[in-house]
């Protein structure tokens, strides 16, 4: 009996039994016996000098169990972990879990409270009487690196914290030998990631020391080890377990403060504590994304072919590193050239402190932003040029003969086929017929713009030396004595649906029903190792880890049958979840009848290499990345009195390589490509001169919502990656990486009759309706 | 301080001494169990805890457990009946309709009452129906072909 393949199934999820009826359990659901609650003072200013904190009325308050400052936890816990240093002279400031000293950004905490009780807590907060001497705020990225600017970090000298060269010598030369050098800035506004959960922490000491951790994170196992680090507590006394976790997105792909200092409350009082972040405090605490200056020079041929581009990258860190903040805008530099054969390319980063929150990883994480300038640059050059902005792609993307393809920054790219993508984005919106109707519609005074983006990233992050943080995963695949499979899985997904496409890949090479397999993940006590769920590695680098480990299983399979069923190795054929002798079917055992027989192990015999039960844990850690690509195209209509763009249609072409559940990458497509299209029009983080956040609730900071959204029209063309055996390459980022560019393309070609030749995003009715009065007033010169 | 409120939720009747200042989402997250309606921020956008009061959805954390004495409250965990999902939840699996899982009880219930007041909504309807409700995976768009299976079932 044959069983269906399950690689490449649109199965419903495993997860969602429990989701939909409101079973899941997330960190604010946990409760234990004579739990109290944390809550933090935090600063309202973005920089400024303590004078003093005094705690005395928080901690008169009825029902306040514990009140602390860093003067109190200061020989408890080292300064804050940072596992990344792209630059060997990088600046290293070292930030504890509350504030010493100084506080320099918007939120900082500087004094814990503990108290039975959520209400109580937040009063106490509230009477932490704090004195502060305001400094100068420093919120501007380039102005941040000129002289006579405020210091952050007054002992290190500068806000630099480090520069970092990228791609090829001798790039003047290079733009030098073509026929024009074009020059463009663009700034790829800072973000706020906002998965629909908030933190949250609940810290539990146990009796024999140590401690149990629930904290809504990407990165269990990596918590873990840093919070023993850092508390000096040996690692097998903290175990970490991310429960059922709301999104993510990067911003919990980060160990922080509150963790340690939670921790501290439950150890110092010796009570469980809970800290909920509440989402307002979510808008300071916790990491921001993006926040780059880039500056490019493209230099063209008059044909269309691009010859070299410089670029020059300002990154708004914030005021201090997270985990992985250095390594987020090397990644831009890295990625700068995009799916383009562009022979020369070189950049410079200058990486800066400001007064406002860490940025750090946010979906797509230094991509976006390089494909965001490559993407703006093509299209502005092609305008320069008097060409289609489907020309000049057309002409410069690296033809599918060229793979492996080394860019100039010394990237090797996989496989692919940008031309095909581009032909079927462009055919789904009838790209011909829009152009006809653009040009109709101008006539009736109706401004319809089409914008594109052709893309390539980079995913499946490894090896682990060549990118500097543990780069590998865990796999476990356990059958039971009947037959059922138990998966363990170190990428703790948090919305992707690995319950669901893990136990398809296992269901799939071992040949046993979908339904027989349950995945488990994000338990640091139950899963031996583990990395986490980022980067759109987790079906890559886990996945892969599964297929190593069900090929032991069935290599161990056919062993134990060989025995069975008297016949040489070689010739044990494992089919459909059972095992026969070759050319003699009827002589079979079935998966499950042989891990019966592992685990008895009465007909096994002794001295055969061959140890009792039956399951295999591998770890995977990539030789090589993998490159998704593709073409998006969105059509616009601009309302030139209000500013106000309206998406009429969004055509995405992606490949990721095979395909585990159709379903599933379909649904990370639509949710990448909004908070894309969130950037384009919708999202910023805004802040006053005097580094006050200003759109720091999630009624000022416009997250995208269901009308104002469009129909998302997908196809996907198949272009397996030869870096693993499943032929993957990632999708959690693909939409979001593409989809800002191609919407202000769009935007700005339909102001194009205007003379508009940019506007900085996001392209809300307010900075159109300004971009539009500027060009009547004269202010912007039409191209 | 404390005054008592009494609530029926999902047919069950509770009477608890809260604070004035006393949300109804803590009362039915910390005082009752209930911890399937969620709370997504403190400024009445996402709708995380959106919850059936007196027949109609409000958000939770927007109300008084006060304001609620005496109320009929329906949750996500009210929902499905003998064992079996409410059409609503079973179109959600069904279209992929949710990925981290956070906003879909207030989403759910959302949708309940928007297809209560509406039961065959357009597209355009249901977007707007749903501009309550904050998703931050979806895009959406796979929940509005949920909510269109739901009208249909």
């Amino acid at each position: 009996m044959a069983v269906s393949r399950m690689i490449g199934a649109s199965v419903r999820r495993k997860e969602d039994p429990r989701l939909i009826t409101g079973a899941g359990t997330y960190v604010d659901d946990i409760r234990r016996v004579d739990m109290a609650y944390l809550e933090f003072a935090r600063s309202p200013y973005a920089h400024a000098r303590i004078i003093s904190i005094d705690v005395t009325a928080a901690r008169a308050l009825e029902g306040v169990i514990d009140v602390f400052i860093f003067e109190d936890i200061k020989d408890s816990a080292g300064p804050l972990p940072v596992d990344a240093a792209p630059a060997e002279d990088m600046l290293k400031p070292q930030r504890f879990a509350l504030a010493s000293g100084k506080v320099r950004t918007l939120g900082d905490p500087v004094a814990a409270v503990v108290a039975d009780d959520r209400y109580v807590a937040r009063d106490a907060a509230e009477l932490v009487d704090v004195v502060y001497e305001p400094l100068a705020a420093v919120v501007d990225v380039e102005a941040a690196t000129e002289e006579g600017s405020p210091l952050i970090w007054e002992d290190l000298g500068t806000n630099v914290a480090f520069r970092t060269l990228a791609g090829t010598d001798g790039i003047d030369d290079a733009l030098a030998k073509a026929d024009n050098v074009f020059s463009f800035r663009y700034v790829n506004q800072r973000l706020i990631p906002n998965p629909m959960e908030t933190r949250g922490v609940v810290v539990e000491p146990e009796a024999g020391g140590g401690f149990t951790m629930w904290s809504s994170t990407q990165i269990p196992h990596m918590l873990k080890d840093r919070l023993a680090e850092g508390l000096g507590i040996p690692a097998n006394q903290v175990r970490v377990i991310a429960p059922e976790v709301g999104g993510g997105f990067g911003c919990k792909l980060n160990v922080y403060a509150e963790e340690f200092v939670t921790a501290l409350a439950a150890l110092r009082n010796n009570v469980p504590v809970k800290w909920i972040e509440d989402r307002s405090e979510g808008f300071l605490a916790t990491t921001h994304g993006r926040g780059q200056v880039n500056y490019i020079d493209v230099g063209v041929n008059d044909d269309g072919k691009v010859l070299a581009l410089k670029t020059k990258i300002f990154a708004d860190l914030g005021a201090y590193y997270q985990i992985l903040t250095p390594a987020v805008p090397t990644l831009s530099q890295a990625m700068m050239t995009g799916p383009y054969d562009i022979p020369d390319g070189h950049s410079e980063l200058i990486a800066v402190f400001t007064n406002k929150s860490p940025t750090d990883a946010y979906r797509g994480a230094g991509r976006p932003e390089a494909t965001y300038f490559v993407e703006r640059a093509l299209d502005q050059t092609a305008r320069k040029l008097d060409m289609d902005p489907s020309e000049i792609r057309r002409i410069n993307l690296i033809r599918a003969d060229k793979y492996p393809y080394v860019t100039p920054t010394g990237v090797e790219y996989d496989s692919a086929e940008h031309g095909t993508a581009l032909d079927m984005a462009m055919e789904m919106i009838e790209y011909k017929d829009f152009r006809a109707t653009q040009a109709a519609s101008l006539n009736e005074g109706r401004y319809l713009g089409i914008g594109m983006s052709s893309y390539t990233e980079i995913c499946g992050f490894g090896p682990s030396d060549d990118v500097g943080i543990a780069c590998w995963e865990s796999g476990t695949v356990k059958v039971d004595r009947s037959g059922k499979v138990t998966v363990l899985t170190g990428a703790s997904p948090h919305g992707q649906g690995q319950e669901t496409s893990f136990a398809q890949i296992v269901a799939d090479d071992l040949g046993v029903p979908f339904d027989d397999v349950i995945v488990l993940h994000g338990d640091t006590s139950i899963i031996p190792y583990g990395v986490g769920t980022f980067g759109s590695r987790a079906t890559v680098v886990g996945g892969t880890a599964l297929r190593m480990s069900t090929d032991k299983l069935k290599e161990k399979a056919r062993l134990i049958a060989s025995h069975l069923l008297e016949a040489a190795p070689g010739d044990i054929v494992y089919e459909d979840g059972a095992v026969h002798v070759r050319g003699a079917p009827s002589q079979r055992k079935t998966i499950a009848e042989i891990a019966s027989e592992a685990h008895e192990f009465q007909n096994v015999p002794r001295g055969a290499g061959i140890e009792p039960g039956f399951e295999a844990t591998s770890l995977f850690d990539p030789d090589k990345y993998t490159f998704p690509f593709g073409t998006h195209i969105a059509t616009v209509e601009v309302d030139v009195e209000t500013g106000k763009v309206r998406l009429t249609r969004y055509v995405a072409v992606d490949d990721c390589g095979k395909v585990i559940n159709p379903m599933l990458v379909d649904g990370q497509r639509h949710g990448g490509i909004v908070q894309g299209i969130g950037q384009a029009l919708f999202e910023a983080a805004v802040y006053d001169e005097n580094g006050q956040l200003l759109s720091g609730t999630l009624m000022d900071y416009a997250i995208p919502i269901a009308s104002e959204l469009v129909w998302m029209e997908t196809d996907r063309t198949e272009t397996p990656t030869p870096n693993n055996p499943l032929g993957i390459k990632g999708i959690g980022e693909a939409g979001t990486i593409a989809a800002a560019p191609a919407i202000v393309n769009a935007v700005v070609d339909a102001l194009k009759p205007l003379g508009i030749d940019d506007i900085n995003m996001p392209l809300s009715p307010q900075n159109v309706w300004h971009a539009i009065q500027a060009v009547a007033n004269g202010a912007q010169e039409p191209s | 301080m404390k005054s008592p409120v009494s609530v029926t939720v999902n047919g069950k009747t509770t009477t608890a001494n809260v604070e004035p200042r006393f949300l109804l989402v803590h009362l039915l997250r910390d005082v009752l169990g209930l911890t399937g309606t969620h709370i997504g921020c403190d400024t009445s956008q996402c709708g995380a805890c959106t919850v059936f009061v007196n027949g109609r959805s409000a958000k939770s954390c927007t109300m008084l457990a006060v304001q609620a004495d005496g109320a009929e409250i329906t949750t996500i965990e009210g929902l499905a009946s003998d064992g079996k999902f409410d059409p609503v939840q079973e179109e959600f699996w069904n279209e992929h309709g949710l990925q981290c899982g956070f906003c879909t009880p207030g989403m759910i219930m959302s949708v309940k009452d928007l297809l209560n007041r509406n039961p065959d909504p357009s597209e355009e309807e249901i977007r707007h129906g749903i501009d309550g409700n904050m998703c931050r995976c979806t895009g959406y768009q796979n929940i509005v072909k949920a909510v269109q299976a739901a009208a249909k079932a």
